[in-house]
């Protein structure tokens, strides 16, 4: 990724851009080309080939919509991402605006709580989840014991509804809260001058201004739903797309093209589901010039209107948060079986896991922060590609970005071991056993959520800066690196944490390249214990780690997004 | 910003990049395997402790993955060992010539277990474990619930266990898919197929990996579970309020290890393989986390009581002959069957088998000969299926799953016809079912 900038120099000729715009273009073409498109091709291409001759046909794809199953699991997979976005703006508008607009106290420790969801740990996590809010878990044995009845949280497509809205809703409110905290505080007075306030004023105001990062959260909901298959194969819903393509890709039909066309069917409508949502965005200009007061100005609270918002902040928390309750007490049980709570409590699976886990840790950390660097990079530089530049197909550079989200784990992994694996390195050793094949992997999964966020934060910020600044001088490079870059780093870091955080528990990739286990992360390790009775509660332990650390992490950069925008407001 | 952070980036690269790799020696041994930490622990430690100065590196994968690995890796293999409990997977590994020949020097290991040969015959694969399928229950649910304790297949097809069974479906768990071919070979495929739809109609979930079933009891969420024997022993091993049962159809299989070919340690690899059929690589499978079945009688001798003991019990000297071939031969097809007629279809089959438990309990209680015989027509409609045994190892429709080499039917097109005999099925069953519903009333 060492793409220099070049001087562009004054000259234009009919090239809608400048040499260094090209070179970037050209730069994150071959990127994308080499860790993305080459080895997922590599693997899927099968989709297109008929059976026994090995040529092109497209029949394989009408033996999709001619099977029941399939056509079942693609209404399914739409209706359960549709309602998981509903719900999930349920959870996150309250959570946003309260913290945004108000002077509440611990509204940096709610942001932050409020995006742990996001790092639930495989297995451990499902485990949790289970005991807590399954058919016979905690809070139904009690139902069951008192009142005489169940409630099936955990059944069906409406389970899976339930289960993801938890868990992505942080999509939502992290790029919302960027979003709000980047709409111009001259903006609201205006509005206030002219005689409008309270929810007039947010509904006419200040939601539309917040749009951008509305719907990038809401639209990567709605994507990673449809191509999830951790949750629907933890409550054992199969009859979904993306669980679909998985259970073929990893079983009888590895070699059969139909998993590869649901790959195909599913990379589709994840790229035209980001297409619509650009569309709807589209024609609007969601930029403010002005750079005043930095974010809204946060009003004080009535007591009752105190009372309302921390019931309700405190309600949505103890919903969202209550997987991770399960997971630290399940990580201090020693038998916990049929019972409302676990049988007695020790801190013997802390110990056990305590040695062993360095080495995950250090690993893990590693590992997502250049993950997470690399995707704010590559995404930065694709939104400004997009959104500043004419250049022809640069709209490729975004959709082929975005089809990485819809990319199953296993394909990508499978795709990387044939492409570099017969690369060797001048010690014989495989290209694909190096560690940091594993890291792009992580990076290309995550690309797609850095990107939605850069965009967002670059869709706020006025292009007349820009001009303002090269009409005084500045070359394009110098204004992307004093202008552009200092406005987007609310979003850039929301993109940074939510890459971060995501990779530091992802497991399907992982699992495929993992060479060793001194070169393994942590959600690599706790697959490992997750396969014993005896295992699950040092996995638990280690689930707990895991969650800790990334979310100290994420408290750390929220921290820094917080005091940036309180020097640079007291700077003017 | 973004060339100094792109700079940072390829810095931080370089520097990491030196460190992993300095690791390679070369007193080291690379394993990949299916088994759990609290299996592939004890026996790492005891193996280099046993040979001082080899490390044993374990990879962990789950076996289909294992196996898709060692494939993709064939050209510059980076792993000695495989080492899992399905066989059929080391008769792919085999036949896909990823492993080596060895002949191990452990002493003292009869040639068959049960009816089953421990040992691959032309020396590709050891057996170093035994293991048994059956059922095991979660005490406290099956208490709470007040239900029985089951002894056969059968009796979890009867009415009370409705909604309590859990299952891992075949096509992903090795394990399962030898217990449902044990059920085909043992009642034959017809009574077999009767069999497992009977039950099926009773399952909970078919959950998608092979723990998924016994962490689904442990935990309490379902009440009885069709697992391999370790998994209950394990659980037990560690406390957890389970039992296990062995019925009377069903086989104890060896868990193996291999050899990959072209191994870059074979020195080591053949030591580990040593070691783990040695009287002390043995004795470590007796470890309450692990409790497996060892394949050296002699070790039996060192186990707690009330351990089971295939070359003594006499149960496991009844228990079914076990052909190979012949699962090997219908292995994708056996599983697509599950998949297509059972687990895809499995909120239908719920709904028939439930009206069918509704109505024999109520001709419990009134008899009526016409309902009955609607319900012997429904049964038989549920247990139906769309090929018979010759066909399902014919050569043609095992051709359809064998991926693009040959010209003919594809996979989808067989799978669609077959879950709409599975639903069309379901649908007349149900409908005797309603006529035989209106009668007993």
């Amino acid at each position: 990724m060492s793409l220099a900038f070049t001087q562009a120099p004054a000259r234009r000729w009919r090239v809608p851009g400048t040499t260094g715009q090209i070179a970037l273009a050209l730069g994150l073409a071959a990127f994308l080309l080499a860790f993305l498109l080459v080895p997922v091709g590599s693997v899927i291409y099968v989709a297109f080939t008929e059976k026994g001759s090995g040529s092109f046909t497209l029949i394989n794809f009408a033996d999709f919509f001619r099977t029941d199953l399939f056509m079942r699991s693609f209404w399914n997979s739409a209706y359960v991402s549709a309602m998981t976005v509903v719900l999930a703006s349920l959870f996150a508008l309250p959570l946003a605006y309260i913290t945004t607009r108000f002077e509440f106290r611990g509204a940096l420790i709610i942001q932050t709580l409020g995006f742990v969801p996001l790092i639930m740990p495989p297995f451990v996590g499902a485990v949790a989840m289970q005991l807590l809010f399954g058919r016979n878990g905690s809070v139904n044995l009690l139902l069951n014991e008192y009142f005489g009845f169940r409630i099936p949280f955990m059944e069906g497509l409406n389970g899976v509804i339930f289960v993801q809205a938890i868990h992505y809703f942080p999509f939502i409110l992290i790029n919302l809260s960027a979003a709000l905290r980047n709409i111009d505080r001259s903006m609201e007075e205006a509005a206030q001058n002219l005689g409008s306030s309270g929810m007039r004023m947010f509904r006419r105001i200040v939601l539309p201004l917040a749009m951008p990062g509305y719907v990038a959260g809401a639209s990567l909901v709605f994507v990673k739903v449809f191509d999830d298959l951790a949750t629907p194969l933890l409550l054992n819903v199969k009859d979904m797309l993306a669980p679909q393509a998985y259970l073929r890709v990893t079983s009888i039909g590895l070699t059969d093209p139909m998993g590869y066309v649901i790959a195909v069917v599913l990379i589709v409508v994840s790229v035209l589901a980001m297409w619509v949502s650009a569309l709807a965005l589209r024609g609007r200009d969601y930029a403010t010039t002005q750079r005043g007061g930095g974010g809204l100005a946060k009003r004080t609270m009535r007591p009752w209107e105190q009372v309302v918002a921390y019931g309700v902040v405190g309600l949505i928390l103890a919903l969202v948060l209550a997987p991770h309750l399960g997971l630290l007490l399940l990580s201090f049980a020693t038998i916990w079986s049929f019972s409302p709570l676990p049988d007695g409590f020790t801190v013997a699976h802390y110990a056990r896991v305590f040695g062993e886990s360095s080495v995950y840790i250090k690993n893990t950390l590693i590992y997502a922060s250049i993950a997470g660097l690399i995707d704010v990079v590559v995404g930065t530089a694709i939104a400004y590609l997009v959104l500043r530049t004419k250049l022809i197909g640069r709209h490729w550079l975004d959709w082929a970005a975005t089809a990485a989200l819809a990319v199953p784990g296993v394909v990508l992994g499978i795709g990387y071991l044939r492409t570099f694996y017969d690369i060797r390195l001048p010690d014989g050793t495989p290209l694909a056993t190096m560690w940091i094949v594993l890291v792009i992997a992580l990076a290309i999964r995550r690309l797609p959520y850095a990107l939605r966020a850069c965009y967002a934060a670059l869709q706020q910020i006025s292009v007349s800066l820009e001009e303002a600044a090269e009409n005084l001088g500045a070359t394009k490079p110098r204004t992307v690196r004093r202008i552009v870059v200092p406005l987007m780093m609310g979003g850039i870091l929301a993109g940074f944490v939510t890459s971060f955080a995501t990779a530091a528990v992802e497991l399907s990739a992982t699992l495929m390249l993992v060479q060793s286990n001194a070169d393994a992360p942590l959600a690599y390790g706790l697959y490992v214990f997750m396969q014993s009775a005896a295992g699950r509660g040092p996995g638990a332990a280690l689930g707990v780690i895991a969650v800790v650390l990334v979310a100290a992490c994420t408290l750390l950069s929220q921290y820094i997004i917080d005091r940036n925008q309180k020097t640079t407001g007291a700077a003017r | 910003m973004i060339r100094s952070a792109a700079l940072a980036a390829t810095l931080a690269l370089a520097s990491f990049a030196a460190a992993p790799a300095a690791l390679a020696q070369s007193g080291k041994v690379t394993v990949v395997t299916s088994f759990s930490k609290d299996v592939t622990d004890p026996i790492k430690a005891a193996f280099e402790k046993a040979n001082p100065g080899i490390s044993l590196d374990v990879q962990n994968r789950n076996t289909n993955a294992g196996v898709k690995y060692l494939d993709e890796t064939r050209s510059n293999p980076q792993t000695d060992l495989f080492w899992a409990s399905a066989p059929d997977a080391f008769e792919v590994l085999k036949s896909k010539q990823l492993l080596q020949k060895f002949t191990p020097t452990a002493e003292g290991i009869p040639d068959k277990i049960g009816a089953y040969p421990i040992n691959d015959p032309d020396g590709y694969y050891f057996g170093f474990a035994a293991s048994g399928y059956g059922i095991m229950w979660n005490t406290r649910y099956v208490g709470a619930n007040e239900l029985p304790e089951p002894k056969e297949w059968n009796d979890l097809a009867a009415a009370p266990y409705y909604d309590h069974v859990a299952i891992a479906s075949p096509a992903r768990s090795g394990t399962t898919h030898l217990t449902i071919e044990t059920i085909l070979q043992g009642e034959g495929w017809d009574k077999g197929w009767q069999t497992i739809k009977d039950m099926a109609g009773n399952f909970q979930t078919i959950t998608d990996r092979s723990f998924g079933v016994p962490e689904a009891v442990n935990s309490g969420q379902v009440g009885y579970g069709i697992v391999i024997d370790f998994f209950a022993f394990s659980a037990q091993g560690s406390g957890f309020p389970v039992k296990f049962v062995y019925p009377t159809v069903t086989t104890v299989v060896p868990a193996n290890v291999g050899i990959v070919a072209n191994a870059p340690n074979t020195e080591n690899a053949q030591k580990f393989v040593n070691f783990l059929l040695s009287p002390a690589g043995q004795e470590v499978l007796l470890e309450p986390s692990i409790r497996r079945l060892p394949v050296n009688p002699a070790v039996y001798a060192k186990a707690p009581e009330g351990y089971p003991n295939p070359f003594t019990d006499p149960r496991f000297k009844s228990m079914t002959m076990f052909d190979v071939e012949k699962s090997g031969k219908r292995t994708a097809v056996v599983d697509t069957l599950f998949d297509q007629l059972i687990s895809f279809q499995l909120d239908d089959l719920k709904s028939v088998t439930k009206s069918i438990h509704e109505v024999e309990g109520k001709l419990k209680a009134k008899d009526n000969p016409q309902a009955r015989a609607l319900i012997k027509e429904a049964r038989a409609l549920i247990g139906a299926v769309p090929v018979t045994e010759e066909q399902a190892s014919s050569a043609e429709v095992r051709a359809a799953f064998s991926g693009g080499k040959e010209k003919g039917a594809r996979q989808a097109e067989i799978e669609q016809q077959w879950a709409s005999f599975a639903k069309d099925n379901y649908a007349k069953a149900k409908a005797k079912v309603a006529e035989a519903a209106a009668l007993a009333n």
